[in-house]
């Protein structure tokens, strides 16, 4: 079988001794539940002799708190949550039920089991061309994201466009979320939404020596009207082809007051769809679910870095997104 | 009297549990990566990262100085060339000069542990100088001055069929309807849970033993003699418990060569385990095939004319190739009469990974052509897809239009279950739009009469052994690799010797300790090996017979443990003492199964030619969603003509298993090539196989024709339930929403693009 690169596996008890041990092994990697890290390692994506374990801070970051706090009320969620936990609590399935949809979605009952949500918020964009192994990967002449210099989804293309392929992402974005990182320059929080960057090589601001350490969602979230869709081949297992979340507060005479879209598994960064605002105001029906599609499809283009041809992602993008909010309307 | 149930005795026709169930399910049993010997070393093997390239040189020094590495092989040290059909033999181990793929096999490098032998791979420096690859049969077609390999005789063609029965020009001319188009068949692979292992031991005495996952350990075991340049006699191949192989283990493979040539180099065990990506390059899956059809109908909607041309790509080497081209064509021929039949078939090198047999074998993709062309036709005509398979039935004991002889056929009855248990009648047409039902039938062989190497001897042995403790060993060549010949064996002890099948002992696919069967393929194990069997048992079970009858008169009856006579009843221990007293010698016989001549008078015309056929029907229902193209197969009603059930618990499993690989095969399964010939995402991540979520609610439904010439009247379970799977859901899908699917697997995009350009109208398929 495919074996692992030799690696020196450190278990910090604490957040603290954590972040003191990523900032002392330059290259370290962090190892959560391990389900993507494990086979990158394997196929020899990482240049690192370092694996962080996370397991002893468990105690730490695997909670769903609902609190007060500074930005008002919100709901917390401790990075070390697995996906499986975030599918059935009752918080979780209250107060942000497209998120535990997405988590349902996500893999196989083993995996969601060993996954974490901070796992899937930092997990490593995905290519046809880069998920493979060693000998696969050269016998294509590598790529941008590692050991090589061409972008075979690109053609000359200079910038990786290895696709965001978390399915809590796309949810927490449309719920307006924020992270909580903690490094040894301390602790900061970050809008989701400036969280991910427009490149395939690292997609995230989240510096070497920091670790993300909780998602916080304002709790003005569980009023919103929300789904979550993913594309997929094969009803499990397979990361998205397309995902969308949508979010939207609707007043009682059936006005939009509120709107979020977001689409992904496009590219490196998981975004929401722009210029939305004239919309507000707007009746949630048919016509504005049909817009939506619209404006989603005109926004996005799907690459051949995932293995399901773009060119129909792309035709019936309109569809899944107008059945997605008429699906959200009516929840 | 009290008797046992049918399931405790475990006879003939019991729902008996499967014997190495058990160890499958709690982890106990034994596979052959589960092997481990004091000093065992780990070898992996350098492929190659082109399609089409000349070696130049390899060096290996530097992976030989690694620490750890004990030693390294390149193909010079067993130039010797192998390959499982005697006429082509056109590969080798390790590539000398050529290298027809990316990840043919260039070097291997054994050391203490996997990854050391992996970091060693990369410091094997090999020149290549590139050669132009030739990725579709279509381009080696084109290109005969570009040689992919030096065993085809005329261009890039391993092997072409011509053949024809009757005028079929003539019927075409005067026929009622004509469907003549061109159907496209993706290849797919086996993807067995097991990935292919194999470990070498040589012994003080120079024996070397050799336990491999294949499903061949007879050819195993000549091919690794004649390129060791070892006696036979001194080679033993033992298979030990299968994970899974559907013809991807038939053939022998570069490791087995490998492990043994590196045992006997370093005088320790050596063992090699495939990676996933590996076991796609080992490949030998289903071949892509290019098929014109047409399909002639008289005015009575009879079968007047079928052409076939047929376009097949091979892959690099000829595995079962020669077979494939054949086959292709020679197993189309019933469940129905045809007035006259054409094909031209084929099969082309190409710079990929080999193709050669899955589940299946060569007939799955004409079949689906055919059976969606049927449709076609009959619709031009108003006849119910059902009433034409019905209309055109061959019947039992005949020869069909290429010469083969039927004997048993239950194709009706299969046909008549899957009508009611899906309500065709009231369904078919009726569905609404988005749903529909479709039909398909098929025919399968059980074996073939002729050998993969022309000999006398006997294709299938057993030998069976009596214990005066009661205690019966059946030695069988024969390959247990799911489709359950083990467990059939004890039954077949028990149904002729009386004995308690859980007091069988299967001693199985050894080439020291059993007699030869030839492997499984051709769906030929549990009919040959069982005959083989039964021969056996029969023998013994007379002298069984006469010995007891002394103490419990005649009139014996043999039933789980107990000898029953007129006089009273002894043991099966008492009465096994009783006959190794009489025959004064241990108790033991061997029964054979023996090629029987058959097939028509023609050059081929042995291939294909089976003692007995089996024949299924599927009705498929779908649901389309029309506005993104999804669909799924929602259920399966699939029944199969297997002569007799000699366990149907076995029997309903090779139909659910069947029908899933098919159904998997039309929704998502493709080996999908980049333009440099490299795979697309060698890995069950990337290459789609459906999960039980994607798979269709299966009715498995027995038909019992009890074939003349079968083990109690049994035919083949384990391939020929998928045929029909793949047209079924085609016309199934056409049912739901008018549009013909022609090129497989049905991806959304495709259903998407057919539904858009259908014209007003077309929408529903007019019910007949």
């Amino acid at each position: 079988m495919l074996t692992l690169p030799r690696l020196q596996l450190h278990r910090p008890g604490s957040v603290r001794e954590a972040v003191e041990l990523l900032a002392s092994k330059p290259n370290a990697r962090v190892l959560a539940g391990g389900t993507d890290i494990v086979p990158n390692l394997k196929h020899g994506i990482y240049e690192t002799e370092h694996l962080i374990a996370l397991r002893g801070l468990s105690s730490e970051l695997r909670y769903v708190r609902r609190d007060g706090g500074r930005d008002g009320d919100s709901i917390r969620l401790g990075a070390l949550c697995t996906i499986d936990q975030l599918s059935k609590d009752p918080d979780v399935l209250q107060s942000l039920p497209a998120l535990a949809d997405a988590c349902r979605q996500i893999a196989g009952p083993q995996l969601r089991k060993m996954g974490t949500l901070g796992g899937n918020l930092c997990l490593d964009t995905r290519c046809v061309y880069i998920n493979q192994s060693y000998f696969w990967r050269s016998a294509l002449g590598f790529c941008l994201k590692k050991d090589g210099t061409a972008c075979h989804v690109v053609a000359q293309g200079l910038r990786c466009v290895a696709a965001a392929s978390n399915d809590t992402a796309p949810v927490l974005l449309a719920l307006g979320a924020s992270v909580r990182i903690v490094g040894p320059r301390g602790e900061r929080v970050v809008p989701l939404a400036d969280f991910y960057l427009h490149d395939g090589i690292h997609n995230t601001v989240l510096e070497p020596d920091e670790l993300l350490v909780e998602a916080a969602v304002p709790l003005p979230a569980a009023r919103l009207k929300q789904a979550f869709f993913k594309l997929r081949t094969r009803a499990a297992i397979d990361y998205s082809a397309i995902n969308l979340a949508v979010a939207l507060a609707v007043s009682p005479a059936g006005l939009v007051t509120a709107l979020r879209l977001c689409v992904s598994a496009l590219a490196a960064r998981p975004a929401l769809i722009n210029r939305l605002q004239d919309l507000v105001g707007q009746p949630a029906d048919l016509h504005l679910a049909e817009e939506l599609g619209r404006r989603a499809q005109k926004q996005c283009k799907p690459l051949t870095n995932i293995g399901v041809d773009p060119a129909y992602r792309r035709e019936i993008l309109p569809v899944l997104v107008r059945r997605t909010v008429l699906r959200a309307i009516a929840s | 009297m009290s008797r046992s149930s049918h399931h405790e005795r475990g006879d003939i026709g019991a729902r008996f549990p499967k014997v190495d169930g058990a160890g499958k399910a709690d982890g106990s049993g034994v596979y052959t990566d589960d092997l481990a010997f004091p000093r065992m070393l780990h070898a992996k093997l350098l492929r190659s990262p082109h399609a089409h390239a000349r070696i130049l040189n390899i060096d290996v020094s530097a992976a030989e100085r690694l620490p750890g590495v004990i030693a390294t092989l390149v193909g010079a040290e067993m130039p010797a060339k192998y390959g499982v059909i005697p006429w082509t033999h056109d590969e080798q181990a390790l590539a000398t000069d050529h290298v027809r793929f990316i990840g043919d096999e260039v070097a291997c490098v054994a050391a203490l542990d996997e990854r050391t032998a992996e970091e060693a791979l990369r410091l094997i420096r090999v020149d290549y100088e590139p050669l132009p690859a030739l990725l579709s049969a279509e381009e080696a077609l084109a290109h005969p001055e570009i040689k992919v390999n030096e065993k085809a005789k005329v261009g890039n063609i391993t092997k072409e069929v011509k053949l024809e029965f009757g005028p079929v020009d003539e019927a075409i001319a005067t026929a009622a309807a004509i469907t003549r188009e061109r159907y496209q068949y993706a290849g797919s692979t086996h993807a067995p849970i097991e990935p292919h292992c194999a470990v070498a031991r040589v012994d003080g005495d120079g024996n070397l033993t050799v336990w491999s996952s294949t499903q061949i350990p007879h050819y195993v075991h000549r091919e690794l003699a004649r390129v060791l340049g070892l006696p036979p006699a001194r080679v033993r191949v033992i298979q030990p418990l299968l994970g899974g192989a559907f013809g991807g283990k038939s053939d022998p493979f570069s490791l087995e060569f490998c492990v043994a040539k590196l045992a006997l180099k370093t005088g320790r065990p050596v063992k090699i385990l495939f990676t996933r990506e590996e076991v796609f390059y080992a490949h030998r899956g289903r071949h892509p095939m290019a098929m014109d059809v047409t399909v002639a109908l008289d005015a009575g909607g009879r079968i007047s004319a079928v052409d076939n041309k047929i376009l097949i790509d091979g892959g690099a080497y000829a595995s079962f190739g020669l077979v494939t081209a054949y086959y292709a064509g020679q197993l189309l021929t019933g469940p129905y009469r045809f007035g006259t039949y054409r094909f031209d078939s084929k099969r082309m090198y190409t710079n990929k990974p080999p193709c050669g047999p899955k589940r299946g074998h060569g007939s799955v993709q004409p079949r689906f052509a055919f059976e969606v062309a049927l449709d076609e036709a009959a619709e031009k005509l108003g006849i119910d897809p059902i009433e034409v398979r019905r209309r055109n039935f061959i019947g039992e004991d005949v020869e069909t239009v290429n010469g083969q002889r039927i004997t048993s056929n239950g194709f009706l009855k299969c046909l008549e279950l899957v009508e009611q248990a899906s309500g065709w009648k009231e369904r078919h047409g009726k569905l609404g739009p988005g749903r529909g039902l479709g039909v398909a039938g098929s025919m399968y062989i059980s074996g073939t009469a002729y050998p993969v190497y022309p000999n006398e001897m006997p294709q299938s042995g057993v030998l069976v052994k009596l214990d005066r403790s009661g205690r019966v060993a059946v030695f069988s060549g024969a390959s247990d690799i799911g489709q359950g010949v083990n467990t059939l064996l004890c039954q077949i002890a028990a149904e002729e010797l009386g004995c308690d099948p859980r007091e069988v002992t299967v001693v199985a696919a050894d080439t020291d300790l059993t007699p030869v069967d030839m492997g499984a393929y051709s769906s030929r194990v549990t009919f040959m090996n069982g005959l083989a069997a039964r021969e056996a048992c029969e023998k013994l079970a007379r002298k069984l017979k006469a010995a007891a009858s002394v103490r419990v008169g005649d009139e014996i009856e043999l039933e789980l443990g107990t000898v029953r006579g007129p006089r009273g009843s002894i043991s099966f221990a008492e009465a096994c003492q009783l006959a190794e007293a009489a025959e004064g010698a241990p108790l033991s016989a061997t029964g054979g199964y023996r090629t029987q001549k058959l097939g028509g008078n023609y050059r081929g015309g042995t291939i294909g030619a089976s003692p007995a056929y089996s024949f299924t029907a599927h009705v498929a229902e779908v649901e389309v969603d029309e506005e993104t193209g999804i669909w799924k197969v929602t259920r399966i009603w699939a029944a199969h003509d297997c002569g007799k059930a000699l366990n149907p618990t076995l029997v309903e499993g090779q139909i659910e298993g069947s029908v899933y690989m098919g159904a998997a095969e039309a929704q998502m399964e493709e080996m999908v090539y980049g333009k440099q010939g490299l795979l697309f995402g060698p890995s069950l991540l990337d290459y789609k196989i459906p999960t039980s979520l994607d798979t269709p609610l299966i009715d498995a439904l027995i038909v019992e024709s009890h074939d003349p010439n079968g083990p109690y009247g049994a035919k083949e379970a384990g391939e020929g339930p998928l045929h029909p799977a793949i047209p079924a859901i085609a016309n199934a899908i056409h049912d739901a929403c008018g549009i013909r699917l022609r090129e497989l697997p049905f991806y959304p995009q495709r259903v998407l693009q057919l539904l858009q350009a259908r014209v007003p109208g077309q929408e529903r398929r007019t019910a007949c």
